[in-house]
């Protein structure tokens, strides 16, 4: 079920954009292709996303990859759904670096690391913390956080990077 | 002589303004399933569990942790914006199958229009439908037959009219049973297939 690749992930936000512009009866929703991460579910004010060094808008809908950077203004927020269920929340002037994502939809193994650089980050563990905890970690400039199933809340002062 | 001195205190001074105000907060929230979670904090100086709802770890400019219990209202209200941010729960529509088959219990077809309704009020929404097996034969049979469930179900929404391209599918086989039972038990409750939109 995994083995499923998307050929160009670059070609994604276009797709989706098509996607919205189609109106016939059918419903269409959007899953996040096996080897990306998840997916922007709420944006509010600026939101951008940091791809290998390019900038684009994190608008409802754009797929998050493993490796991507997630920086609110001081007018964003953003709300992430990870593959696994995972749930997150940027606040205003937060930046999010993910690091690495991994996710087994048969086993519910994998590993998800992130990092909090400045600003606040709300998470809801999902599958992945569920199915084996020591494979979740979060951390900002100071610590490292072990996620054992639960909500919590990261709060960085001051202008990080 | 007086000028090192003045400056040791202006120091002091400076360090214990850095300090009262925390640089890092992690703070735990009670989970939505009533579960008490855990976060365990680790920084140079060691690690610290928190274990308590609205408890937080501060950490201070020298790294330095102080635990500090807020009532429920402080902390709702300080993380407001982030909290309105994070995305709903997904919604979970459980069908069921007749033992060894692909067919459908009756009752559970009615599931789909209720579906299409959660899938329209949803920003970016997603379709996951997960197939499941009760614990008659093994492992691996069951993997495929909880994957083959799924790709039914699908067919099954794809009429009810959402978009073949738009449903995820996976089998979790009988790893993650409604209802505990001993191997080889025929289970109605854990032959089901659920429909995550989310």
């Amino acid at each position: 079920m995994n083995l499923i690749k998307l050929t160009s992930v670059a070609a994604m936000p276009l797709a989706l954009a098509s996607l919205a512009a189609l109106v016939t009866p059918t419903l269409h929703a959007a899953p996040v292709p096996d080897d990306a991460a998840g997916i922007i579910k709420t944006a509010k004010g600026s939101v951008t996303i940091e791809r290998a060094g390019r900038k684009s808008a994190g608008a409802e809908g754009a797929i998050v990859q493993a490796s991507d950077r997630i920086i609110t203004g001081a007018d964003g927020s953003a709300g992430i759904a990870l593959r696994d269920e995972t749930r997150m929340a940027l606040g205003p002037n937060t930046t999010l670096a993910m690091e690495h994502f991994a996710f087994n939809t048969t086993t519910h193994e994998g590993r998800l690391d992130a990092s909090v650089r400045r600003g606040t980050l709300a998470v809801i563990s999902g599958k992945i913390a569920k199915q084996s905890p020591t494979a979740v970690k979060f951390s900002t400039p100071s610590t490292v956080l072990g996620v054992r199933g639960t909500e919590f809340v990261i709060d960085v002062e001051g202008d990080g990077e | 002589m007086i000028g090192p001195l003045i400056f040791i205190a202006c120091l002091a001074a400076a360090i214990a303004q850095h300090n009262a105000a925390p640089r890092e907060r992690i703070t735990l929230l009670p989970g939505a399933d009533g579960k008490p979670g855990a976060v365990v904090v680790a920084t140079a100086k060691g690690e610290t569990v928190l274990d308590q709802p609205y408890r937080s770890a501060q950490v201070g400019g020298n790294a330095a942790v102080t635990m500090v219990t807020e009532p429920e209202s402080a902390v709702r209200q300080r993380y407001a914006p982030v909290l309105a941010a994070l995305p709903k729960a997904a919604a979970v529509f459980t069908v069921y199958f007749e033992t060894n088959t692909e067919d459908l219990v009756p009752e559970s077809a009615a599931r789909f229009a209720q579906i299409r309704d959660e899938l329209a009020r949803r920003p970016a929404p997603e379709v996951i439908v997960i197939g499941h097996t009760d614990r008659v034969d093994t492992t691996a049979y069951n993997d495929a037959l909880s994957l083959k469930r799924a790709e039914r179900v699908k067919q099954l929404l794809v009429e009810a009219g959402i978009a073949a391209d738009s449903i995820a599918v996976a089998g979790r086989g009988e790893r993650e049973p409604a209802v505990h039972t001993t191997d080889g038990q025929a289970e109605v409750r854990n032959r089901r297939v659920e429909i995550r939109v989310r």
